[in-house]
């Protein structure tokens, strides 16, 4: 019952939400960089309501179901995932080893992307797709090693534990926890598909990728989800960096101060880099990067 | 006015498809996208994908090449879609008129919602005629 609620109010409507407000701003602040006015604050919505409310196209050439139920996945795996991390924060109603929980639920977008993009039976989307998988291959192995980080400080697996221990001093706070971050915001913009690591996407060169085929209710979906990701994703890195959100006093503003500041950082990243290709993000996520997160769990386990 | 046809007048992602113009009234499609005049504004996007469009910013003289093509993609644009002719060759053929390779307009082929002549239109004269078709659908007058 209790999870039902939380699932209901804080993973479906306060993700949604935030998600379209957080999407706003990362298209405003796009817009004020290159000098221009920018969307308006409802935007975003009405994008979403318009496509609801458009013809769905299913090519000929397509695997029907499959291309139709690979937009729900992507949905309720970032659904879920946003119920595990609420579910902690309000409520310390975890379980054992729901860190991993949440890592695996937050892969299930990349993987609806993929399995939606081999469905439509585009070449383009079929490129955009294997593209998407070489990338997934590329951010998990230094991504996790930087979740390690504040795992190794609270000595749990449980989000709740993680929560819970930085209570008095927070894990950025640490040298190692500060390289994890950054490790971790890199991971998390190649998660985004945000421009350097837009590979899969790549607009002006496989004109979106994947989603080339999508229309209408299908293709808001997608979009719905990216969004939302674009709140659960930095949420996740609070919950694991900064000791969650706080909603009292001074610590409110803090907290609000966190959250921007990632969604910022991602902003600025995104607006003042060119695109890489597939073989230098690849090469890029392999080689310094994981050198930077092992680094990080070498220091963590020194306690530095 | 439905909830359906609002919400598109508020998000109209364009795509733009050129039957064989002469690339001016393509580049000055592409002006209203600059910090200058920035379309982003009224929530315009310009689409790269036929199956994301809402509107269809058509240019050039509708060649024989090209009209099959554009036929094609009409079909495919998800409805309700509508229609902008760019340009004095997509309206009435400009100065093609006679040619062997231009045998119609584009409003004999397809539905139009407006015209916007020039050639090539200012990028002005294009935002001015999308608020008209704007106003036009808004106001039930289809």
């Amino acid at each position: 019952m209790m999870f039902l609620l939380y699932f209901l109010v804080f993973g479906l409507v306060v993700t949604i939400v935030m998600g379209l407000v957080t999407s706003w701003i990362d298209r405003k602040v796009t817009a004020r960089v290159q000098y221009r006015v920018g969307p308006p604050f409802l935007q975003p919505l009405i994008d979403i309501v318009k496509l609801l409310g458009k013809e769905t196209v299913i090519p000929a050439g397509a695997a029907r179901e499959m291309f139709l139920f690979a937009p729900l996945l992507g949905f309720a795996g970032v659904v879920s995932a946003s119920t595990v991390l609420w579910a902690n924060q309000l409520h310390a109603a975890g379980f054992m080893g729901d860190l991993i929980v949440a890592v695996y639920l937050l892969t299930i977008p990349s993987l609806s992307i993929i399995l939606g993009g081999f469905a439509s039976g585009n070449p383009l989307a079929s490129l955009g797709a294997s593209r998407e998988m070489k990338l997934v291959v590329a951010y998990e192995l230094p991504f996790i090693l930087a979740i390690l980080v504040p795992v190794i400080w609270a000595g749990s697996f449980g989000l709740g534990d993680i929560i819970e221990s930085q209570k008095s001093f927070m894990t950025a706070g640490h040298i190692s926890g500060m390289i994890a971050l950054a490790v971790a915001i890199l991971c998390i913009q190649a998660k985004l598909a945000m421009v350097p690591f837009d590979i899969p996407e790549a607009e002006t060169e496989i004109v979106e990728g994947p989603l080339v085929e999508y229309s209408g209710p299908a293709l808001g979906i997608f979009k719905l989800t990216r969004s939302m990701l674009l709140f659960t994703l930095p949420f996740f890195l609070l919950v694991l960096f900064f000791g969650g959100l706080r909603f009292s006093g001074p610590g409110f503003f803090r907290t609000l101060l966190e959250y921007v500041g990632i969604v910022a950082i991602l902003t600025v990243i995104r607006n003042t880099n060119p695109r890489v290709r597939i073989d230098q993000a690849v090469r890029f996520f392999w080689g310094p990067v994981t050198i930077l997160a092992v680094i990080a769990v070498v220091l963590a386990l020194n306690g530095i | 006015m439905s909830l359906k046809l609002k919400a598109l007048l508020k998000s109209p992602w364009v795509f733009h498809l050129s039957t064989g113009s002469c690339n001016n009234c393509d580049i000055e499609i592409l002006d209203c996208l600059t910090p200058r005049f920035d379309i982003e504004r009224f929530g315009m996007l310009l689409a790269g994908s036929i199956k994301h469009a809402d509107v269809l910013l058509v240019t050039g003289s509708c060649n024989r090449m090209s009209v099959e093509r554009m036929k094609e993609l009409w079909e495919q644009v998800p409805k309700p879609c509508l229609v902008v002719a760019v340009g004095t060759c997509t309206a009435s053929r400009g100065i093609f008129k006679d040619s062997y390779n231009c045998p119609v307009p584009l409003d004999k082929i397809i539905p139009v919602d407006v015209y916007i002549p020039g050639c090539p239109p200012k990028p002005e004269a294009i935002i001015a005629g999308v608020v008209k078709l704007i106003e036009k659908v808004g106001s039930g007058n289809d």
